[in-house]
């Protein structure tokens, strides 16, 4: 599904990943932990084809195909999705209407017929009850207004709909109090399946302890410094990132 | 009958001279204060003469290519009117016949509001208006819309010069929505100037919009100004995307206490289309809030004008004025010169403004790309949304929609669906 091969980028001239390998298969769910300045969330946004980063070296191959060579719309038609640690309020678009343009534009490239409003209300109605969403986000501006656990369940409610085949969760754990981490867990749960592999970023193991992961990898300085199954998070959480050996500050200029 | 002004008019002297020969066909020129007041607002105008780039006010306006065109006075339709049933003592007469009919109510306020001796163009149409519309709303009525709808007649050789002018008068207590509609047949070049005259009697609540789609080779020069006293409570909205070279203009004076303003303005420009807004909002009394939010979005060579003054005068105390303006500039070539002007002379204030001008948010391009949506749709929905912020808030449910499909089909987007 997704193949990292010795991803180097940079951001201003500054280097962040410094030679990331990381293999996810089909169905898979890989939690990447790592303390903060690690390169977490610029790996998330090179794999979603954030310009801000300059991919110097490596290649990240999905589904066979050169992902960094297609533009974020074409990643995220051909099923790549990222849940943003900071989702973007949208004043003056509803979400529903957003959320329609966006599925019409996956239906389009998958040479599928575009949603009618019944359709797609159906569609809507059925992945909310997932989420549990609120019925009133669906017809507010995009995050306008959202409180922090709404935008997090947002995402996800985005995910749903959208029906990717690789989400990248970058700290959707973040800011949210144990109420709305379990939700947003649940809902994430109920997205995984055999055909879609996850990307779940967090700093904390809280919320692997509800999305159980396959494999987990500690990023620390642009690198993956050790891999293993679930019980590394745990190990991590008794230990700390100190106690693997691993610097947890925040570089100089961040 | 169009009397032809075959001369330029950029010497005041052919105004001057075609209200010598017109005086006596105008409504009102039997009635002793009408014609003095077209007297005095002619004689003005022959002072002021045109406005130069050394009026500070017309500094970014060129109205030269207005005075240059050779044009006809037009007869002065007055417009057309859309409205349900009209509550008892409810009036909506032409300004002519209303003279026949209430003269000393409109000779008591027309022209007293809309300065004409500080403006050539007010002075223009105060002189020159041959018919226009009279609106009174008695005390306590509570009014179901009224729509104003101004149209053009078919072209001559020569362009049309159309006076427009509406005096509304709106009694104690009394809540109505007024539109105005301006809009012209395609290709066709005249010049509108309007004056709206809006009265509010105390504890008054008045909603207004404004629909400027004129011919894109259209001028259109208007003001509008209010009088709010005590406790009322004015709201405005106004819409400009028609026209070549057009000046709005929206003054709210509060002669009263605890009244409140609400002063939203969107204009659309693209080609080369030149749109300035004007806007003055005089806290003459205390205890009055203003909310000021305009937003222009500028293609091509288009150029944008914002001028937002404020005044606070000496007594008004515990004033609380707030002015936005944003610009989205969607081409290098377009341009905006925005400028707030605050003059505050009280000293238990609230009052703040601010500018922004600048192109679309790139994280929010991104949010919207990563979801799958191509860039090119990206910018239109988010140049939509920029706009819809300020259509969102219209009250009558009709010209919302009526405005939202204008702007999605304007940047190619898809209807909206029910419940979107």
């Amino acid at each position: 599904m997704l193949e990292i091969r010795n991803l180097h980028a940079s951001v201003e001239d500054r280097e962040i990943l410094r030679g990331i390998d990381l293999t996810v298969r089909s169905g898979e769910v890989h939690a990447i932990m790592g303390p903060n300045g690690s390169g977490k969330s610029t790996l998330a946004g090179v794999l979603a084809g954030r310009d801000a980063y300059a991919v110097t070296e490596g290649e990240v191959l999905y589904e066979g195909k050169n992902l960094l060579e297609m533009d974020p719309e074409e990643r995220a038609r051909e099923g790549v999705f990222l849940a943003f640690q900071y989702p973007v309020e949208i004043p003056g678009v509803t979400n529903t209407y957003f959320l329609r343009a966006a599925v019409n534009a996956i239906r389009k490239h998958r040479g599928e017929s575009e949603l009618d409003a019944g359709a797609f209300l159906k569609l809507v109605r059925e992945k909310m009850k997932l989420i549990q969403l609120k019925d009133d986000l669906l017809k507010r501006p995009v995050n306008e207004g959202f409180s922090g656990g709404e935008k997090k369940r947002n995402e996800i409610f985005h995910m749903a709909v959208l029906d990717p085949k690789l989400a990248i969760l970058d700290e959707t754990d973040s800011g949210l109090d144990i109420d709305a981490l379990r939700a947003v867990a649940d809902g994430v749960n109920a997205l995984r399946g055999p055909n879609r592999s996850m990307l779940v970023i967090t700093h904390y193991q809280r919320l692997l302890q509800y999305i159980v992961p396959d494999r987990v990898h500690i990023l620390a300085n642009g690198r993956i410094v050790k891999s293993g199954g679930k019980e590394l998070a745990l190990e991590l959480e008794e230990k700390g990132y100190a106690g693997l050996g691993i610097e947890d500050r925040v570089p100089a200029g961040v | 009958m169009a009397t032809a002004l075959n001369s330029e008019l950029s010497t005041s002297k052919t105004h001057l001279d075609a209200f010598t020969e017109l005086e006596k066909s105008m409504p009102g020129h039997d009635l002793p204060t009408i014609a003095r007041l077209r007297r005095a607002a002619i004689a003005r105008f022959g002072e002021l003469g045109f406005p130069g780039e050394r009026d500070e006010d017309w500094k970014f306006t060129n109205v030269g290519p207005i005075v240059r065109t050779p044009m006809r006075y037009d007869n002065g339709l007055s417009p057309c009117v859309e409205c349900g049933s009209l509550p008892h003592g409810v009036q909506v007469l032409s300004l002519k016949e209303g003279l026949n009919r209430f003269s000393e109510l409109i000779e008591s306020h027309l022209g007293q509001y809309a300065d004409f001796k500080q403006h050539p163009f007010v002075a223009l149409n105060t002189a020159f208006w041959r018919d226009g519309l009279f609106i009174y709303i008695p005390p306590g009525a509570v009014v179901e819309p009224i729509t104003v709808v101004w149209s053009t007649e078919h072209q001559s050789d020569i362009p049309a010069l159309y006076y427009r002018r509406l005096l509304i008068v709106v009694g104690t207590e009394a809540q109505f929505t007024l539109v105005e509609d301006y809009h012209g047949i395609p290709q066709t070049h005249y010049l509108t100037n309007a004056v709206t005259e809006i009265v509010l009697g105390e504890r008054a609540l008045v909603d207004h919009y404004k629909i400027q789609h004129e011919s894109p080779n259209a001028y259109h020069l208007a003001t509008t100004q209010v009088v709010a006293p005590y406790k009322s409570n004015f709201s405005t909205h106004y819409f400009g995307m028609g026209g070549e070279l057009v000046r709005n203009e929206v003054r709210v004076k509060f002669t009263g206490s605890h009244a409140e303003a609400t002063v939203n303005g969107l204009y659309l420009a693209r080609g080369t289309q030149h749109m300035d807004n004007h806007t003055v909002i005089d806290h003459a009394m205390p205890h009055c809030a203003s909310h000021e939010l305009y937003k222009g979005i500028l293609d091509d060579k288009a150029r944008g004008v914002f001028n937002g003054k404020i005044f606070v005068r000496l007594d008004a105390q515990k004033t609380d004025a707030k002015q936005t303006n944003q610009t989205l500039l969607l081409s290098d070539d377009a341009t905006i010169n925005t400028k707030p002007q605050l003059e505050i002379y009280a000293d238990d204030v609230k009052c703040t403004h601010g500018a922004t001008v600048g192109q679309l948010d790139e994280q929010q391009l991104f949010y919207l790309r990563s979801r799958g949506i191509g860039a090119d749709q990206a910018r239109s929905l988010l140049t939509y949304a920029f706009a819809n912020d300020i259509v969102s808030r219209i009250q009558v449910p009709s010209l919302r929609q009526k405005l939202e499909r204008t702007l999605l089909e304007a940047n190619h987007l898809p209807k909206l669906e029910e419940g979107e």
